[in-house]
């Protein structure tokens, strides 16, 4: 063996090696840093109501504005800035995705390691629900959830967990169910260690991976899940525009020829959930065990 | 043969009986039932009028059995909108769904499997290879954003197809359809592109991927030592194995279709049952909410139950067990 | 029956090479042979010694990352590296059918057996659909499977595994083959069926003069059945002779460890014999006689490549510099 390498050393190693993927992964790392730094980089706060004026609704891209800069992506209805806009909308679509994958991935990782460390009935009636839920589209089931709680952010993100946490319980079973049968788990056992421990400190590390490839799928399609719901006015209260409610606006637009308004939240959407989908791509290949030589 | 089939069916009469008690416990438990079933115009006498009217001051299990009677006699109440039967508002509008998503899945399969097999024969091609790329971006792309470039391009831009509504309906065995007509196929052709173009993506990776497993098979390279046509061992000994799963996935995933078609109706103005939830959401019109999860979940356990029976059918390997065991 | 003098079979200086991520596979290293009209030649090796791949080299069902990169292989006269895709097709199946190891695999569990026989008989010959059905029956009959009707109309799964390789065998000779290669037919059955087939392919092959190529890893199996014997090692072959010569008298280092490893060979209360050592990585093949890490009689000349000498009047020939004398 001539160089030794660790793993996660082989796995940066293996990632890079498709440029297609890593074009994926320097996308999302500008996304984020512009989500992240919006307010320091957008021309215009699109919220502050005294920094517009109605009369500039509706202008085209490169129009410049009375202030001196230019409408790069044009104006709204409402005279706002389309570029600043989608800049506070990226980073309203991100956190919420991103944050209801969190949750959800706490939630599904606790159930699926508790249905699997202890089996039986336990086993059987969390993995029943998630079945039934799974055999069910996401979208009819956060479009009822939504018309019984009613509108708002966290109703929106209870709507994208409860969709969500299935995935994460299923892999997570699976995936421990496989590790429970191993010899050191058996070894841990018959050192009388708490179950607890066993779990945390043995089963978990190793379910990791397909979680991890997973979660980052699920983040690119819980961003598009809360922007299809705002769009169909569901979704976001319209204080705060998602990308999703941003082009919901521009529907109205659309057969004037006005296509601005529509067309640019949509490519920034667009380009985040594919970049996401590339990296999560990769990931897979990278880290499935069986794919190693 | 026919002792499966009848246990399937038995095993899908009970799914629908425990979700009509969860729905039943939505609604009347969680739910205010108050809210949800009477009118909230209405007023104070009205509503005590309904409230006794509806058995809502009986004890839960009486309820829950008024509803499931209401229910299999087609009375799942009546809207407050449009004050008819929620239910036949429903049956109404199924057709257009129906179609819209017949015609979608159509597509998908149509382009999906042809495409997925060529990337799967020459996975390292430039066809190949962008075939994949272009999968990505199909399951990348939000469907409402689709929709609403595709009227810009298609309806604005080039002004070659209506942005919205469905063309002229005639009756075919009693129910209106619109493909019928050229016109009918203006309106069609956009909203059912964009619902497929999910189901494509998906097609087109699920059919690569058995294609690439299967050309692996010794089957492969023993009908080729037989000096078989490539033809002959594509067509017919890899594309028979790969169908297997992927009509089961066709199959499961038309209910999912019909459930994307909420969102193709809003954008098109498809005047379908998709639609007609929204409305009622954006509208509060409850009834209309409960009669279509009822009959959305019904819908899902027939397609699940004919699945089963279809893959069946299609692997010898499972028909023969089933019938010794 | 007497073997025709002109060879049908013309296999020289045969390289076929895997060009993988980790490294070249040398799988098949100047390797040639010839086999006559109605001859049976047995392929004998350990696993990856390259056996079947000279077989799939053959029949040119070598696929990427493999190609045969060097020699010749000339059949009836015809060069068959040199042939198009399609003329190679018009071939397999037809004059060179080749039968697996494993017929659960090989035989597509979703289709017919009536419709796998069919297609090989229509897919070289303008035959109707009944005329092709009838070749089948008959051909089912030929290697003794009872009730051919209903049996048509079954699937894989529902034959025993010795049934299914006489399915694959019936198959094979559907359109009369001049040479048929099989590869190790018998490993994946009972002992008892192995004895059954071996039978049916001696009888077969006597009825129809068809030359047969029988490769396989056990040497009691190859015994009573070919007329020559080539012995495997790493790729390359090491010895050849007659059945006779090879198994009584065998002057390869590798073959005397190979005979002398089958348990049947060893005295009652001896300790068995093995060769030490494992079979070499055909990822790391050097220069040099590939056996010489295991060979008692190796000395510092086997770094050199041994070249394959013939000796002796029935065409034997052997690779190697120390081989041992025939008693």
């Amino acid at each position: 063996m001539a160089n030794e390498e660790t793993p996660f050393q082989r796995i940066v190693g293996d990632f890079v090696a498709d440029p297609v993927a890593v074009f994926g992964l320097v996308l999302l790392t500008i996304i984020m840093l512009i989500a992240i730094f919006a307010p320091l980089i957008s021309p215009q706060n699109p919220y502050d109501l005294a920094q517009l004026d109605v009369m500039d609704s509706r202008l085209p891209p490169g129009t410049s504005s009375p202030t001196g800069g230019t409408f790069w992506l044009g104006t709204d209805d409402q005279g706002r800035d389309m570029l600043s806009a989608i800049f506070y909308g990226l980073r309203i679509s991100l956190s919420v995705g991103v944050i209801a994958t969190v949750i959800a991935l706490a939630i599904g990782l606790a159930l699926g390691l508790v249905a699997a460390y202890f089996g039986g009935r336990t086993e059987t009636i969390i993995m029943r629900i998630a079945d039934i839920q799974l055999s069910f589209p996401a979208i009819l089931i956060a479009l009822i959830l939504l018309a019984v709680l009613g509108q708002g952010m966290f109703k929106i993100i209870a709507a994208l967990v409860t969709v969500q946490w299935a995935y994460y319980a299923r892999t997570v079973r699976s995936a421990a169910l496989v590790e429970k049968r191993k010899e050191y788990i058996e070894a841990a056992r018959c050192l009388a260690l708490a179950p607890p421990r066993i779990v945390f400190r043995h089963l978990l590390p190793n379910c990791l991976p397909p979680l991890i490839v997973v979660a980052t799928v699920q983040v690119a399609a819980a961003i598009a899940l809360e922007a299809t719901l705002s769009f169909l006015g569901l979704g976001l209260p319209i204080t705060e525009p998602s990308l999703g409610l941003l082009i919901a606006n521009g529907y109205q637009y659309l057969l004037s020829g006005k296509y601005w308004i529509s067309f640019f939240p949509g490519v920034a959407l667009l380009l985040t959930i594919v970049s996401i989908n590339l990296v999560a791509d990769q990931m897979r290949d990278v880290l499935n065990p069986r794919l190693q030589r | 043969m026919l002792v499966y089939v009848i246990r399937r069916s038995l095993q899908a009469v009970l799914v629908m009986f425990v979700m009509s008690v969860l729905v039943f416990v939505g609604v009347y438990a969680i739910g205010n039932p108050i809210d949800i079933l009477i009118n909230p115009q209405a007023d104070q006498n009205e509503r005590e009028h309904a409230i006794v009217a509806l058995g809502l001051d009986k004890p839960l299990w009486t309820q829950y059995g008024k509803f499931l009677l209401g229910a299999l006699h087609g009375d799942l109440g009546r809207s407050f909108v449009h004050s008819t039967s929620a239910l036949g508002l429903i049956l109404e509008r199924m057709p257009a769904t129906l179609e819209l998503a017949i015609v979608a899945m159509l597509i998908a399969i149509a382009l999906g499997i042809p495409l997925g097999l060529w990337a799967g024969l020459k996975p390292h091609s430039v066809a190949g290879r962008s075939i994949m790329a272009g999968s990505i971006l199909g399951f990348s792309l939000p469907t409402f954003w689709v929709g609403l470039m595709l009227i810009m391009v298609f309806s604005v831009m080039l002004g070659w197809l209506p942005s919205n509504g469905r063309g002229p309906t005639t009756l075919l065995l009693g129910i209106p359809v619109s493909f019928t007509s050229v016109e009918g196929w203006r309106h069609l052709i956009l909203p059912a592109t964009n619902l497929a173009l999910f189901k494509l993506a998906l097609l087109i990776r699920l059919t690569r991927a058995g294609t690439r497993e299967a050309l692996l098979q010794d089957y492969v390279k023993f009908a080729r030592a037989k000096g078989l046509s490539n033809a002959r061992v594509i067509g017919v000994h890899v594309l028979r194995n790969i169908l297997i799963p992927i009509v089961t996935v066709i199959g499961l995933e038309f209910g999912s279709v019909i459930a994307f078609a909420i969102v193709t109706e809003s954008v098109f103005a498809w005047p379908g049952m998709g639609k007609l939830l929204i409305d009622s959401i954006n509208l509060l019109d409850r009834p209309i909410i409960v009669a279509y999860l009822l009959v959305i979940v019904f819908m899902f356990i027939l397609i699940n139950l004919l699945v089963d029976l279809l893959y069946s059918a299609l692997d010898p390997r499972v028909r023969l067990t089933e019938s010794k065991g | 029956m007497t073997p025709a003098a002109d060879p049908l079979l013309d296999v020289e200086g045969l390289c076929t090479r895997f060009f993988t991520k980790a490294g070249v596979v040398k799988a098949v290293q100047d390797v040639s042979f010839s086999v006559r009209r109605g001859e049976v030649l047995g392929l004998v090796g350990e696993s990856g010694s390259g056996k079947s791949m000279t077989g799939y080299s053959i029949m040119g069902l070598i696929d990427p990352p493999g190609r045969m990169v060097a020699g010749r292989i000339l059949f009836d006269g015809r060069e068959l590296s040199s042939l198009s895709p399609e003329a190679m097709r018009r071939l397999r199946g037809n004059r060179i059918a080749m039968i697996f190891q494993d017929p659960m695999m090989t035989l597509n569990p979703v289709l017919r057996i009536d419709a796998q026989m069919v297609e090989t008989i229509r897919a070289h010959g303008r035959v109707s659909h009944s005329a092709a059905l009838e070749r089948s029956r008959e051909a089912l009959v030929k290697v003794g499977i009872p009730s051919p009707d209903e049996r048509l109309k079954g699937y894989p799964h529902q034959f025993s595994g010795g049934m299914r390789q006489r399915v694959a065998i019936a198959i094979a000779l559907l359109n009369h083959p001049a040479l048929i290669i099989a590869d190790e037919p018998t490993t994946a059955l009972d002992v008892t069926i192995q004895g059954q087939i071996l039978f049916e392919m001696q009888k077969l092959s006597r009825e129809t003069g068809a030359a047969l190529i029988w490769i396989t890893h056990d040497l009691s199996v190859i015994a009573g059945l070919a007329d020559r014997i080539c012995v495997m090692y790493a790729g390359r072959i090491v010895e050849e002779g007659t059945t006779a010569d090879v198994l009584t008298a065998p002057r390869h280092p590798y073959t005397r460890g190979l005979l002398d490893s089958v348990p049947a060979n060893t005295p009652p209360r001896e300790r068995l014999r093995q060769i030490p050592g494992m079979t070499p990585s055909l990822l790391e093949i050097g220069p040099g006689c590939a056996f010489r890490s295991r060979c008692p009689r190796a000395q510092d000349d086997c770094e050199h490549d041994p070249e394959m000498r013939p000796y002796g009047a029935a065409g034997q020939a052997i690779r190697c510099f120390h081989p041992l004398e025939a008693p």
